[in-house]
């Protein structure tokens, strides 16, 4: 293999860690096609079945080496409604790249790069290759939320010529992808040309509406006269540590602290309203390993904080964040403690955070997870100085849908119970796929829960056997 | 977009809205609230719904007291709001509970209505103890008094109805010793918390209707944590009522003056705004006239 793997550009760090543009900047064409080139074109291409929603990746890698990026955007697009989401976010080194036989002895072919290369450039050119949809079928889908999940599901529901209402308890469609991920490593205005893509697939967007409250599950099959309902609600209840102080002022969850950035722009307070604790020469702490802390605390960096902190009670081997993240987070100057966790929260005395206590942690046994259990050390408290904490330890299943549809099966963590195979839930016509049913995930496993569901769907639909 | 239908000043710095949301109007209860934003760059906020109509149309009534309600108080009749949202929150617990004592301080009045609305129709005797600083800041009088079974009216100043704090008067229908199943109060931070000092001896259940800081209305956010009986509870999934003598007020109080800073200065920029917005107003009239 004389080609190298093509490097993606992105922003100096020093540079990117104080301004919200994009990190990475996109292949170049000269690049993507020396890319395209190391694609060894296999026979049975495993890069597929590593894929959770099965983009026909030889085939678009093969466009790409015609020329052809619009066909090969319209390739994806068979498979995958938000290429350019993707692109940018999926843990492709687990995924489809990890499946790459080149991987092996090599380093794999640059799938995601080349995705959000042909994603990109669809998208400059203006010619959207939208697929086809079927002939109506007269049946109505709702489709609860808006994220990854329910996006998925609405784009292959359309296709078959199902009329698809999609219902948004937020101002703005997108869910996890909006409130969630950052401008820097997804820029909203991506997310948006894909929702707009959508509604001239003729997809119907509601929002403002908070199924469970403005309507409950058995009113949209009684009164919205709806054929089938699909929950992707996410997991939306943030997890607390429970432990002392952790209402101070300055105390976020991550969700929190992210949807007043992301969602309601609060980095831009000159122009914007929703207020965010001001983190310029602060000290900012995130506790959590994963996509979400990383996150935050880049976020936190970017609002100008002084220090900012990972703080993680595992060692880097077992923390569950990309690879690449925890590298961008580094360069940029976020500091990890790893092996630490906070036992309490310090405040003064108008209840605004100054500091917090940590436990020094060492690896145990491994637990169920089958990563080794962390364990204090006995002794080894100290406090430091913190302004703001971030707490990015995962989060829980929302109850709203689930306690105003009591027939609806639900686990005892509040998780909606659904067929592994068919998403299908106890209640007939309801189906449940994302991080409602799984618990906090990724966004390509909750677009596969979704493309899944809209099979099941869509059989059930045209049988009306249940 | 969610179109006013009615717009209409009821004391200074606090207007009456009639807005068509018909989803919220058809599902809402006593107790529960709507998120609005305005406009593309405002913040999203809570608001309790007053009334609704078979129409479709929700009310809120609202104080200037920040950008965001000062801007929203500018709004009139046609005008439109981006956003809105709900019903959110669990609905108040009404039952035949007996003699009810709803107190509404300021504009918290204008949510204890709809719950004392719904206590009356449940068969209770209502009580209720309306307070305000004076007589023009004094808000539904007319409205409480057609469902209360005795209306009690309290001015700081003494400008209306009976002169002192709602407390007083709690005390005083406390002291005639006839038994009170629950109080309800909704007003002030501070007034609340001394509605529960005033029952917590007599272990009078009291119910509060909490108003912290709060984005997304839907659990999602954990931003509306308030601290009840030692535990964090958010206000938007678990409330926003909860038992008063539970309540830790000082935590509360704490919570919603985290942005005091960053409110101030918004509201500084929206002033200065309104006010240049008005000079060139009216110098475009000076320019019509020449």
């Amino acid at each position: 293999m004389k080609i190298p793997r093509q490097a993606m550009p992105e922003q100096e760090a020093a540079v990117r860690a104080r301004n919200f543009g994009e990190v990475n900047l996109g292949l170049e064409v000269v690049a993507a096609e020396t890319e395209a080139q190391r694609c060894l074109s296999c026979a049975d291409p495993k890069c597929v079945g590593g894929c959770p929603v099965g983009v026909k990746i030889k085939d678009f890698v093969e466009l790409v080496l015609a020329g052809d990026y619009l066909k090969a955007a319209a390739k994806i697009r068979e498979d995958n409604v938000l290429p350019a989401v993707t692109g940018r976010v999926c843990p492709q080194e687990n995924q489809c790249e990890g499946a790459c036989i080149m991987g092996k002895r090599f380093s794999s072919l640059a799938i995601g790069n080349l995705e959000r290369f042909v994603a990109d450039y669809e998208r400059q050119s203006g010619q959207i290759g939208l697929p086809e949809r079927a002939p109506s079928t007269g049946k109505k889908v709702a489709i609860v939320g808006s994220g990854p999940a329910g996006l998925s599901c609405a784009g292959d529901l359309a296709l078959q010529g199902h009329q698809v209402t999609v219902f948004e308890a937020l101002h703005e469609i997108g869910g996890v992808l909006l409130y969630g991920i950052p401008e820097f490593r997804l820029p909203k205005d991506i997310v948006r040309g894909e929702i707009e893509n959508m509604k001239k697939m003729g997809i119907d967007f509601q929002t403002n509406v908070v199924v469970g409250k403005s309507m409950t599950i058995d009113e949209l099959f009684d009164e919205e006269a709806f054929d089938a309902v699909f929950i992707a609600t996410g997991a939306g209840l943030p997890q607390f540590l429970d432990i002392p102080g952790e209402h101070f002022g300055g105390v976020y969850s991550a969700n929190e602290f992210l949807t007043r950035v992301n969602l309601m722009k609060a980095y831009d307070s000159e122009h914007y309203d929703q207020p965010v604790y001001d983190c310029r020469d602060r000290n900012v702490a995130v506790v959590g390993g994963g996509n979400t802390a990383m996150d935050s605390v880049r976020s936190a960096m970017r609002l100008g904080a002084k220090n900012a902190y990972i703080i993680y009670r595992r060692s880097e081997e077992e923390m569950p964040a990309r690879k690449e993240e925890v590298h961008h987070a580094k360069d940029e100057g976020v500091e990890f403690m790893n092996l630490h966790n906070p036992i309490e929260f310090i405040g003064d005395e108008r209840g605004v955070l100054t500091g917090v206590k940590l436990i020094k942690m060492e690896l145990g046994e491994p637990d169920d997870s089958g990563r080794r259990r962390p364990k204090p050390i006995e002794g080894s408290e100290f406090e430091m100085p913190l302004d703001v904490a971030i707490i990015a330890v995962g989060t829980g299943a929302n109850p709203l849908v689930q306690s105003t549809t009591p027939d609806m099966a639900t686990n005892k963590w509040g998780y909606i119970v659904a067929d592994e195979k068919s998403l299908r839930t106890n209640k007939r016509g309801v189906f449940a796929g994302g991080d409602i049913v799984s618990g906090a995930a990724t966004v390509i496993l909750a677009m596969g829960a979704g493309r899944t569901a809209a099979r099941s769907i869509n059989d059930f639909l045209r049988t009306g056997e249940w | 977009m969610f179109p006013i239908v009615e717009a209409r000043p009821l004391a200074r710095d606090v207007k009456l809205f009639r807005i068509h949301a018909p989803r919220v109007a058809k599902k809402r209860q006593a107790g529960q609230f709507v998120i609005l934003r305005i406009a593309e760059h405002g913040e999203r906020i809570p608001l309790t719904i007053a009334d609704s109509d078979d129409e479709g149309n929700i009310t809120i009534i609202v104080q200037g007291v920040g950008k965001t309600t000062k801007w929203l108080n500018t709004l009139e009749t046609g005008d439109s709001i981006l956003d809105v949202v709900g019903p959110l929150g669990e609905e108040s617990e009404i039952d035949t509970f007996g003699t009810v004592v709803i107190i509404g301080g300021g504009v918290g009045t204008a949510i204890a209505y709809p719950t004392a609305v719904a206590m009356k129709k449940a068969g209770n005797h209502v009580i209720s103890i309306v307070g305000s600083r004076n007589r023009e800041l004094l808000i539904l009088e007319d409205e409480m008094r057609a469902t209360s079974d005795e209306l009690c009216i309290m001015t700081d100043d003494g400008s209306h109805g009976e002169k002192g704090f709602v407390t007083e008067k709690l005390q005083q229908v406390i002291d005639r010793g006839a038994p009170i199943a629950r109080v309800l109060a909704i007003g002030p931070v501070p007034m609340m918390r001394a509605v529960a000092e005033r029952t917590r001896p007599h272990a009078i259940k009291t119910i509060v209707s909490l108003n912290p800081i709060m984005v997304d209305g839907t659990g999602m956010c954990g931003g509306c944590r308030v601290l009840v009986g030692g535990k964090s509870r958010f206000a938007c999934v678990d409330g926003p009522e909860f038992d008063a003598h539970q309540v830790d007020f000082e935590v509360l109080i704490q919570r919603n003056r985290l942005y005091k800073q960053q409110e101030t200065e918004s509201l500084a920029r929206f002033e200065k705004e309104q006010c240049e917005a008005a000079k060139q107003k009216s110098s475009c009239r000076l320019e019509q006239s020449t």
